[in-house]
């Protein structure tokens, strides 16, 4: 059941009760995200049942190829940025050569899926938690409950399968684009040819980097569904809560991102 | 059918439910009417269990629906349909797509047949040139009607209304009530409608629950209400200038 009763507590009156109930609402608000990641998990067999199909199609095409254009110009630019600042450090030993492999390193195991994430989490993350908040203000989440229409199968298992397959896509088509960005800047500015520029980048590039990045790029598209609806469906008090929900979900989402990224890279490579 | 037993409810900071009970029957227009924030829409939610009792108990013949969850809750809830205040149509689904919804979701039956199921509702609320239109195309009461087309198409046995005329221009109101009063005729459904709107409920409700300050100040027929002597119903009813010499004549659409 989303449809929750609203909770009303007394002011506290010292700041440790103030703290102490912020503590108990962050626990049970992790508690709720989890059981509503596992609610989704489970409405995974109606997968390609019926409209389920098409819902997740749409979503991929919604969040997924609409954030193509924003996410090839970031990639592009962080690339580039990533060889010039390597490139002008590493010229001062004449190791200009090696950029290939600084940014190609860098934009498969972290760079790529982070600057994904972040982009995924301000648009499609804050839209999901608009949209979500929206349906419960206006009631169209108690009616659909109402109609015996589960809001967890209808809304939040399509946008989670959806973003769970193109944020890691989306990561590997940003490490190509990055990749490209870096070797422009490479031959244009550094005097590093395109052949050495690749053959050094895919010489220090092991495939571990490419799955490590790739799964944590699936992590990110799963922390950003589950947070910007866990939020969407928390909404109340209106147009004013829709936009807390909104804020809420974007901070929310980096703060994860960079948490579990930091895990995930000290899982793999220490 | 539906039997409130000592509902009690916190909200905010007082009791908006104290102690409620009533009983309503089978086929009736039963009409709940009150001032803002007296609880109408409340008591309307705890019959679905959107909202659940910190006391007493809502039974739906014979199922307690304050304690049921899960398969159970769901089963009951299958027996009503709910007209919110708001409509509550998916904004970006056209009005035919949202009539649609609960037989795609819910049921197998094939697109020809869903869709003459829908344009059989839609004709039945007065809607059937909006088909192919959005909520935010049409008007605050073509939404309402649409609202209720999608609450009907399951054939519910129990219909809610949360204020189904609030914020409509009196013609279109009481075109709510006629497809109110037209349904309790034509399928014989139990209807419980929470309204501001005395006209209505004195027009074709079967019996009429005042609610004042979370008890129930009255419970009678229109007959008997418009003569009633409790004061706060008469400052209700002497509100919408509906006076005690005259008898109110009951005028079903």
């Amino acid at each position: 059941m989303i449809t929750r009763e609203p909770v009303y507590l007394p002011p506290s009156d010292t700041r440790r009760a103030e703290l102490g109930r912020d503590v108990l609402d962050l626990v049970c608000n992790c508690g709720r995200a989890l059981l509503l990641l596992f609610s989704a998990i489970g409405c995974m067999r109606f997968a390609f049942q019926g409209r389920s199909r098409d819902r997740i199609v749409e979503q991929m095409f919604s969040s997924g190829i609409k954030s193509l254009g924003v996410i090839s110009v970031v990639s592009m630019f962080t690339g580039m940025i990533l060889a010039l600042q390597t490139g002008i450090e590493l010229r001062k030993f004449g190791q200009e050569v090696n950029i290939g492999a600084a940014v190609m390193v860098s934009l498969l195991r972290e760079m790529g899926p982070f600057m994904t994430a972040l982009i995924l989490a301000a648009s499609v993350g804050s839209s999901f938690a608009a949209q979500m908040g929206t349906m419960t203000v206006s009631e169209e989440i108690p009616a659909l409950e109402l109609m015996s229409i589960d809001p967890v199968k209808f809304l939040v298992m399509p946008r989670l399968i959806a973003m769970a397959i193109m944020t890691p896509l989306l990561s590997f088509y940003g490490c190509i684009l990055g990749v490209i960005g870096g070797g422009i800047v490479g031959s244009t500015q550094l005097g590093v040819s395109w052949v050495s520029y690749i053959d050094n980048a895919m010489r220090f590039a092991e495939n571990k980097d490419l799955y490590v990045g790739l799964l944590k790029a699936f992590l990110f598209g799963v922390i950003i569904t589950v947070v910007s609806c866990h939020e969407g469906f928390a909404t109340r008090q209106g147009a004013v809560g829709v936009g807390r929900a909104t804020r809420r979900t974007v901070i929310l989402s980096f703060l994860l991102i960079l948490v579990v990224g930091y895990i995930v890279t000290r899982l793999f490579y220490i | 059918m539906i039997r409130f037993e000592n509902v009690r409810k916190w909200l905010g900071d007082h009791w908006v439910l104290e102690d409620v009970s009533f009983e309503i029957k089978r086929g009736e227009t039963f009409f709940i009417v009150g001032p803002s924030g007296t609880g109408k829409s409340v008591t309307l939610q705890h019959m679905v269990r959107l909202l659940t009792p910190d006391a007493g108990r809502v039974m739906i013949d014979k199922d307690c629906v304050s304690t049921a969850r899960g398969r159970n809750l769901e089963r009951i809830r299958t027996r009503f349909g709910m007209l919110f205040q708001s409509g509550a149509l998916l904004e970006w689904l056209t009005v035919a797509e949202n009539v649609a919804l609960p037989l795609l979701e819910l049921t197998k039956m094939g697109h020809e047949e869903i869709d003459k199921l829908v344009r059989e509702k839609l004709e039945l609320v007065g809607l059937p040139d909006a088909l192919a239109k959005f909520p935010a195309e049409i008007s605050g009461g073509m939404r309402k009607r649409a609202a209720l087309a999608r609450a009907i198409i399951l054939k519910p046995e129990i219909m809610l209304y949360d204020e189904p005329t609030a914020g409509l221009d009196p013609v279109s109101a009481r075109k709510i009530d006629a497809l109110i009063a037209d349904m309790q005729v034509k399928t014989g459904i139990t209807s419980v409608v929470v309204t501001h709107d005395l006209q209505s409920a004195l027009s074709i409700g079967t019996r009429i629950a005042m609610l004042f300050e979370g008890h129930v100040v009255e419970l009678s027929t229109p007959a008997d209400f418009v003569k009633s002597q409790v004061a706060e119903v008469r400052e209700f009813l002497d509100s919408q200038y509906i006076t005690r010499r005259g008898d109110w004549e009951k005028n079903t659409p």
